[in-house]
């Protein structure tokens, strides 16, 4: 089918690695990764950017999968959660997660963890939320109620929000060499 | 023997812990497959009707569609319990929203298109779907889930109730819920060399086998469900649904596997919800608060296609002592999806009206709310007369009090403010049943010195895996890096459901007795070492469960929660939520206090933020996503803590297990009504608590 006017080549770099894809068109950047790359981490939980479950790093900055197609994403530098490690080094935010039990059915995991990711690198830029004080200073420091904030994008009915707050807070304190 | 590092009692962090983390978990739609097809839905957009026609042809001529399965066309379904699974056998509607149509296609996008491009003619008819308490529909089930009676009396309630110093006469409404989980529900299917092969989003394989067995007229030993990992259920993947019947009808018509994930739209219906009810509570006590008589009426909504009758006023036949008492509960039949489990069916919204109630009688008595629950306190099941196996309700409201610092409470409400803030705290009480159903388990050493344990279990997000683990290496005695544990396959021995906060109680148990059994027959006949061939034992719990005396079995607890309410905008913030439980012997403190505070953010949610909307015109819900339908947020839970009391029951089962999965949710929103009552003054008998309901209340900011 590649040719035909509903289908277009996409070039892609997903955790490092460069794919050439022939995609519909109408394909998400959600779908190409599990449904093309076999790159499952990035979950499905509303396909219409309201849970934050599919949130990976798109050349660095967290974004809902689900609401971008993946021919607007060509040439993109992608990190999806199988790429968050090191190797089998897991991340801070990784290992926090696991320390911290801040999960329980694990399917906002991902995303909660890319968009953990992203949102620390937000703070060090230092681009203010609602819950900052001074909007022109920037956050001061890295407060519960920041990362409640930032984090409410990313919904988890389980419920394990004060443990990702909590595992967010020590992987910050612990990971910000890497 | 040397300590095994798994102990029971001691946290442990998950066993598939870096899975989760790292993405490589599989859910129910990530199993590779060759050859794969995609299923997309296609739901009715009337409540009731006849369908006349079903045009598929543009549908077909969409480049990738493979089928289009209807009423005419799917494969022919055997009958089972739950009308509900008969999909696409009749061309009739029976709520809005029911699957009506699948498309099958060689990608998600082209399924998708096809769904759209079907087209469905009704002939419509005049539908009911609101729920009232003078609805013509109501009637008296035979009884109310599982397998309570519907009415129960006890004393003369109306003489009881006349003859009380205090009288209370409140009713109190909640929406119908939907369960939400993460993971939308979604299986893949394969019929491949005479058997039929699913994973499915499920909260017990063995009954979606079995049902899949019986639809399909196939016997169940052909068909293999696995669950490994769920995306959360909270009731909605209890018994099977319709994602793993339709997915396997398509793959029989197109012989190919197929993956079917409903959208989180999509699931706002076809899978269950909470009801809506509608109660009345009715207390009758003296001036000290002890109360004489108690009534409790339920009126809750079911489906023109199979009975659901949410048990929520069974709550209120344990909790608190009283002479005199009756329960009740009615049901419309609605032009609506089938109402479904969500956690704590019947004790949920039950212990909203109950604890709130309780919390008006303390007000109307002049008396501490906690001191008020005390007073009332029993022994003996109140309408059994049974004893409970432990009863320590009064133990967690005291501790709690203790931990939120209740002592100092001045009960004036709508006194504190800072700011433009309105301070308050609420207090409610909760119980919910500790069952243990039967199960059984496999228990295998094998020659190279490591143990097997297998058990049809399933890990929702509780922590099963990890608490029969736990369980596993303490009965074995062994190094708990010897011991593998296998859930989450109907080919394990079978277990009951992940449900009714049975799971830790019932599988372990069985984990228990196989595992123990593994290690005397070791001992006893090869002297403690492993035989060359390996050896395994298979037990079951069924003698055991039937032999339990006849006590009354609960966990019970004590919520506390404290809100701020702003009085120019009426936004409610719940500063602080503390709950403390008595559940038993507790195996994994890390997993049981995420289970606990789960379910009192739900409550939370359940307060402030979910709510239904039905559209009485179309018969179906206007909020249909997670943008319109409100769950709590990072942002909304600010501080939360759980505890629990010591706790040595061993007349509850053998291992003084009781399940904590729904107990966090039974009176938590009461508490937080009641917090906003003491904050405000003002009595919310209706969930949610929304700003624009407070704000024409609130004084001038």
């Amino acid at each position: 089918m590649t040719g035909s006017p509903h289908r277009s080549p996409v070039s892609l770099s997903v955790n490092g690695r460069p794919y050439e894809l022939d995609l519909d068109n109408r394909t998400t950047l959600l779908d190409a990764l599990r449904e093309h790359l076999a790159l499952t981490g990035a979950k499905k939980g509303c396909d219409h950017g309201q849970c934050g479950s599919c949130t990976v790093l798109l050349d660095g900055r967290r974004v809902k999968s689900c609401l971008i197609f993946a021919v607007a994403a060509a040439g993109g530098s992608l990190v999806s959660i199988e790429g968050l490690a090191d190797g089998t080094d897991l991340h801070p935010l990784q290992s926090c997660f696991v320390q911290h039990d801040a999960f329980q059915c694990g399917y906002c995991t991902p995303g909660q963890l890319c968009s953990a990711a992203g949102m620390l690198d937000e703070v060090r830029q230092g681009w203010p939320s609602l819950a900052t004080e001074d909007l022109v200073a920037g956050p001061d420091g890295l407060t519960d109620s920041e990362i409640r904030e930032r984090m409410s994008g990313n919904l988890c009915r389980c419920a394990a929000y004060p443990n990702i707050v909590s595992a967010i807070r020590e992987a910050s304190a612990t990971g910000s060499r890497r | 023997m040397s300590a095994p590092t798994a102990a029971v009692g001691r946290a442990q962090p998950r066993l598939e812990g870096r899975e989760k983390v790292t993405g490589t978990a599989r859910y129910a739609v990530e199993h590779p497959a060759d050859g794969l097809a995609y299923a997309w839905a296609v739901q009715a957009s009337v409540a009731k009707a006849r369908i006349v026609r079903v045009d598929d042809a543009v549908a077909l001529a969409e480049p990738g569609v493979l089928a289009v399965l209807t009423y005419a066309n799917a494969p022919r379904l055997a009958p089972v319990e739950s009308r509900e699974l008969l999909l696409l056998q009749q061309p009739r509607v029976h709520y809005r929203g029911e699957i009506v149509a699948l498309v099958v296609a060689e990608s998600l996008e082209a399924a998708r298109e096809g769904a759209l491009l079907v087209r469905v003619d009704y002939d419509t008819e005049p539908h009911s779907s609101v729920l009232t308490e003078r609805h013509p529909s109501l009637y008296k089930p035979d009884k109310v889930n599982p397998n309570f009676p519907t009415d129960t009396c006890v004393g003369d309630f109306d003489a009881g109730y006349e003859a009380a110093e205090v009288r209370l006469d409140q009713t109190y409404r909640t929406p119908a819920y939907h369960n939400n989980p993460m993971e939308p529900h979604a299986s893949t299917a394969h019929w491949w060399q005479g058997r039929l092969l699913v994973h499915d989003s499920s909260q017990g394989s063995g009954d979606v086998r079995d049902t899949l067995g019986r639809l399909f007229e196939v016997p169940a030993e052909s068909v293999r469900v696995t669950a490994e990992h769920v995306g959360g259920g909270f009731g909605s993947k209890g018994s099977p649904r319709c994602t793993p019947v339709l997915a396997a009808m398509a793959a029989r018509h197109v012989d190919r596997p197929v993956r079917l994930a409903l959208t989180r739209q999509q699931i706002f219906g076809p899978i269950g919800y909470r009801t809506p009810v509608i109660q009345r509570v009715r207390l009758g006590a003296d001036a000290d608060g002890r109360l004489a008589a108690i009534c409790h009426d339920a009126f809750s909504q079911t489906s023109t296609t199979t009975e659901f009758a949410e048990q929520t006023a069974v709550l209120t036949r344990a909790l608190y002592a009283a002479p005199h008492r009756r329960t009740t509960h009615r049901l419309a039949r609605l032009d609506v999806p089938t109402p479904s489990w969500m956690r704590a069916p019947g004790e949920c919204p039950g212990s909203f009206a109950l604890e709130s109630a309780m919390d008006e009688l303390a007000v109307a008595c002049g008396i501490d709310p906690i001191e008020l629950r005390i007073r009332n306190d029993t022994d003996r099941h109140p309408e059994d007369d049974l004893p409970f196996s432990s009863r320590n309700l009064v133990a967690c409201l005291r501790d709690g009090a203790r931990r939120f610092g209740w002592a100092d409470r001045d009960p004036a409400p709508g006194v504190r403010r800072q700011g433009r803030w309105l301070f308050g705290t609420g207090v409610a009480g909760a119980a919910y049943p500790a069952r243990s159903p039967v199960g059984s388990a496999r228990a295998e050493a094998r020659p190279d010195g490591t143990y097997q344990v297998g058990i049809n279990a399933t890990d929702i997000g509780t922590g099963a895996r990890t608490a029969l683990w736990q369980v596993a290496t303490e009965a074995l005695g062994v190094p708990g890096d010897r011991v593998r544990i296998s859930i989450g396959d109907s080919d394990l021995p079978p277990a009951y459901v992940a449900g009714g906060s049975t799971g830790t109680a019932g599988w372990s148990w069985a984990v228990d007795k196989a595992c123990r059994s593994l290690r005397r027959q070791l001992q006893e006949q090869y002297a403690g070492s492993v035989p060359p061939g390996g050896l395994s034992v298979f037990t079951d719990t069924a003698a055991e469960v039937a032999a339990l005396e006849k006590v009354a079995r609960y966990a019970f607890g004590a919520h506390f929660a404290q809100v701020r309410v702003d009085v120019d905008s009426g936004e409610v913030r719940v500063g602080r939520m503390l709950g403390v439980f008595a559940t038993g012997r507790v195996v994994n403190p890390s997993t049981a206090r995420s289970q606990l505070i789960g379910g009192m953010t739900m409550g939370l949610s359940m307060a402030l933020h979910e709510e239904g909307l039905l559209d009485h015109r179309f018969g179906d819900w206007v909020n249909r996503d997670l943008a319109t339908y409100h769950v709590s947020a990072c942002a909304d839970v600010e501080r939360i803590e759980a505890y629990w009391v010591a706790e040595d029951d061993d007349r509850v089962n053998p291992l003084g297990i009781k399940g904590l999965g729904e107990i966090g949710i039974v009176g938590s929103a009461a508490a937080v009504a009641n917090a906003v009552h003491h904050a405000t003054g003002i009595r919310f008998r209706t969930l949610p608590i929304q700003l624009d309901k407070l704000l024409q209340h609130l004084p001038a900011g």
